[in-house]
């Protein structure tokens, strides 16, 4: 008989909702009452909204317990695990009882997520039981030569999944019919978006399935180099990455003619990014590994010519390499059985904001973004109205709720004016501001633009500018007009994605949501409630019990009254800073 | 731009502790001659001292070769480094898209007006330092917030005024 097995998820996102004091508690208690199970750790399965998620394995099945915090152990323990009697209020999902959230599975197919939340990602060993190192292995055995292995990489369609969308097959291709004696492989893991977090969730996960598919990406270009260029920001991703480069040197799968393969020399390096959105990019990328500024350049020449350091290089990114030892090991129909006809396979979205289920989801391509925020995400939260979907960070757009049947794949999302992005899906209910949003990124983009082109650099800035007038209720007729101008401007004269795609969400926005522009301009109203300086704030008299809190924390002194009597907001005083709402014990006071 | 990372002028006081510029070596030595030294060297000298003092630049420039505008271009481009002494606990807010839609300004606000401080600033006591970032990645718990590495997610302007009262306890005691 097997022992039973308590797997703790030890994600970024688990460790912050608590999961690192779930892991001790079952482990004081199995030391305490002297239990003989195994207790085990893996990453991040995705369902961060349960977060702290244990699973049980016994002899029975598995059950995945969701929102176990310290305090719950305890209780788990005895029934389950003394007992032999699961929980079934707490069970997320089970393959012996139905569990409550197993909706949020069943619309998924697991192909670059495929061992996060299984797997132990600090043991090479475990990655080895799920096929680990057997796509690089079936090559060796079977002597598959570097170009059928870019041919199957073609045919199974895959994209970039970094954003750009271009086929990774015929990037391979470009790179390796560059003659050169040195050639580079990089990993871009230097995942920016705000609101996206899928490269962290593999990189945490399923570190060996990076350094697999970069492998593959050596033999397939002839490279002997490869790099992984990570945020500085992820050092759990970096510490379990270093790890995993370590265990596979010690096996002999990173180093001098791995695999077998005579003359196939392969090893990997991690450099820290130093936080900069703008090395996303490419050209920027390799500059910062070079030690310099991190700014683009022109291109061509493309890096598949004239790379890092010179030399022929093969930049993708996390995503995509993860999919590489899948497409390889299975072939490349099994992949291109997925999704639709351009956009070929599955893509991860991070479902985040106003919705009930917010964490990772992996779908097949083409399945409408209606269903992921529905069927997956659970709909919105506290019951709200839909209002649209930001994707593609700051280089998307808003897709309003009437385009939500809009099927995820590249063209289609282009189509509406966002771009695919690397996968970050906001959703944002009745109570958002879409001209706050659009702010929101343009003051993103503006302060991380790296200065190179006068459009992106200074017209941003004016952007930004007209916006926040707008926001605060200081509008002119004109502004829209203005705005859509400089973004056509900064789109034509900006060299790199950052400029090219940094009006997007204002274009998307004002192209969507014209009139809630025109309330903010003309009526000097924020339909959604939520720009601060046009709002109103009042005292509701019946709900007031006089207790002052408000007028301590009135930094102007707008608010007047004594101890227990009703307090009264003196308007031509008030800068609507919001300090009384949020002091506000009793919801006395009232916004319009 | 990014060259509204320069925070305003702030010279160094030259009142502070002399820099013992010997911790430094070990650290210039593995990377002296590598390629793409620059920016590993910058965040190894960050890691001994916490910030870049000025002697540091003097001494890479004159250990490696790499020329002082170099140096100081780099280290002024990237949001990691700091050219003056950060507090003892370093408070980043994170202000991606998730944090934002929940009102993270709200409690942004909310902990600079606790302490006293403007956005990347420190306190006097040099307790705290405050730094609005771009992304922590733990979007589904916004809003999140990260003091040294714990994180703290799902906050409400009270909770994190609560946790930095409590940080700002222990360490009085």
């Amino acid at each position: 008989m097997e022992k039973t097995r308590v797997i703790v998820g030890l994600g970024s996102c688990g460790i912050a909702a608590g999961a690192n004091k779930t892991y001790q508690e079952f482990q004081r208690i199995m030391e305490t009452d002297k239990l003989d199970i195994e207790l085990r750790k893996t990453s991040c399965i995705g369902m961060c909204y349960r977060e702290p998620l244990v699973e049980i394995i016994d002899e029975q099945g598995s059950y995945l317990y969701g929102e176990v915090d310290a305090g719950r152990v305890d209780e788990i323990i005895d029934k389950h695990i003394k007992k032999f009697t699961p929980i079934s209020d707490y069970i997320v999902q089970s393959d012996k009882i139905p569990g409550k959230d197993q909706h949020f599975f069943d619309e998924q197919v697991k192909i670059s997520l495929r061992n996060c939340g299984h797997i132990d990602p600090e043991s090479i060993e475990e990655y080895e039981a799920r096929d680990g190192y057997k796509a690089i292995g079936k090559i060796a055995d079977k002597g598959i030569s570097p170009d059928q292995v870019i041919q199957d990489v073609l045919d199974s369609g895959i994209r970039g999944r970094g954003g750009g969308g271009f086929s990774t097959g015929m990037k391979w291709r470009f790179a390796r019919n560059n003659q050169s004696d040195q050639k580079y492989v990089i990993c871009n893991a230097d995942e920016g978006d705000p609101g996206a977090f899928m490269d962290r969730s593999i990189l945490e996960g399923d570190p060996h399935g990076v350094l697999e598919g970069m492998i593959i990406c050596g033999y397939a270009i002839g490279a002997s180099e490869g790099y992984i260029y990570c945020r500085a920001e992820y050092p759990l991703a970096i510490k379990r990455l270093n790890l995993a480069i370590n265990q596979a040197r010690e096996r002999g799968y990173l180093g001098k003619d791995i695999f077998g393969i005579n003359g196939f020399h392969f090893d990997i390096k991690i450099k820290e990014g130093a936080g900069a959105f703008v090395c996303g990019e490419e050209t920027a990328l390799i500059a910062s590994i070079e030690g310099a500024r991190g700014m683009p350049r022109r291109r061509p020449p493309f890096p598949a010519e004239s790379g890092l350091w010179k030399h022929p290089t093969n930049i993708n990114n996390v995503e995509t390499f993860i999919n590489i030892p899948w497409i390889i090991f299975n072939g490349p129909d099994a992949y291109a059985k997925y999704g639709t006809e351009k956009s070929k396979g599955t893509k991860v979205f991070a479902l985040t904001g106003k919705i009930n289920n917010g964490g990772l989801v992996e779908v097949p391509m083409g399945i409408s973004i209606k269903d992921i925020i529905y069927k997956l995400g659970g709909g919105i939260t506290d019951g709200k109205k839909f209002k649209a979907v930001q994707l593609g960070g700051p280089s998307g757009g808003c897709i309003p709720e009437h385009l939500s049947h809009t099927p995820v794949d590249y063209d289609s999302v282009n189509a509406t004016g966002a771009i695919m992005g690397s996968g970050g899906m906001v959703v944002m209910d009745e109570t958002t501001c879409v001209v706050d949003i659009a702010k929101f990124f343009l003051d993103f983009t503006q302060k991380e633009s790296c200065g190179k082109c006068t459009f992106c650099r200074l017209g941003t800035k004016r952007m930004l500018e007209i916006l926040t007038r707008i926001t605060e209720g200081e509008g002119k007729e004109g502004d829209i007009e203005m705005l859509e101008d400089l973004a056509d401007t900064i789109k034509d004269s900006s060299l790199c994605g950052l400029g090219q795609t940094a009006p997007n969400p204002v274009l998307t926005t004002i192209k969507y949501f014209r009139d809630e522009y025109e309330a903010h301009i003309r009526d000097g109203k924020c339909p959604a409630l939520s720009c601060k300086k046009l709002l109103t704030y009042t005292v509701i008299d019946e709900k007031c019990t006089g207790c002052m809190a408000c007028i301590k924390g009135c930094p102007v002194d707008a608010i007047e009254g004594e101890r227990k009597q009703v307090h009264k907001i003196l308007q031509d005083v008030c800068i609507q800073c919001g300090v009384c709402f949020t002091r506000c014990k009793f919801d006395a006071i009232k916004l319009s | 731009m990014r060259i509204q990372r320069v925070k305003p002028r702030v010279e160094q006081k030259e009142d502070r502790a002399p820099v013992d510029l010997t911790l430094i070596d070990g650290l210039l030595k593995k990377y002296q001659n590598l390629k793409g030294n620059l920016i590993p060297i910058l965040q190894g000298t960050q890691d001994v001292y916490g910030y870049l003092p000025k002697e540091a630049f003097q001494h890479i420039h004159q250990a490696t070769g790499i020329e002082l505008n170099e140096l100081y271009g780099v280290a002024t481009f990237y949001a990691q480094f700091r050219l003056t002494p950060a507090g003892k606990h370093i408070v980043k807010m994170c202000h991606g898209t998730a944090c934002h839609v929940q009102s993270v300004t709200a409690i942004t606000d909310e902990i600079l007006d606790t302490l006293q401080i403007k956005d990347g600033e420190t306190t006097k006591d040099g307790l705290f330092t405050v730094e609005t970032v771009a992304c922590l990645g733990c979007c589904s718990l916004a809003p999140v917030m990260m003091i040294g590495e714990e994180t703290y997610g799902k906050l409400t302007p009270k909770q994190a005024v609560k946790i930095i009262r409590e940080i700002r306890r222990s360490e009085n005691n």
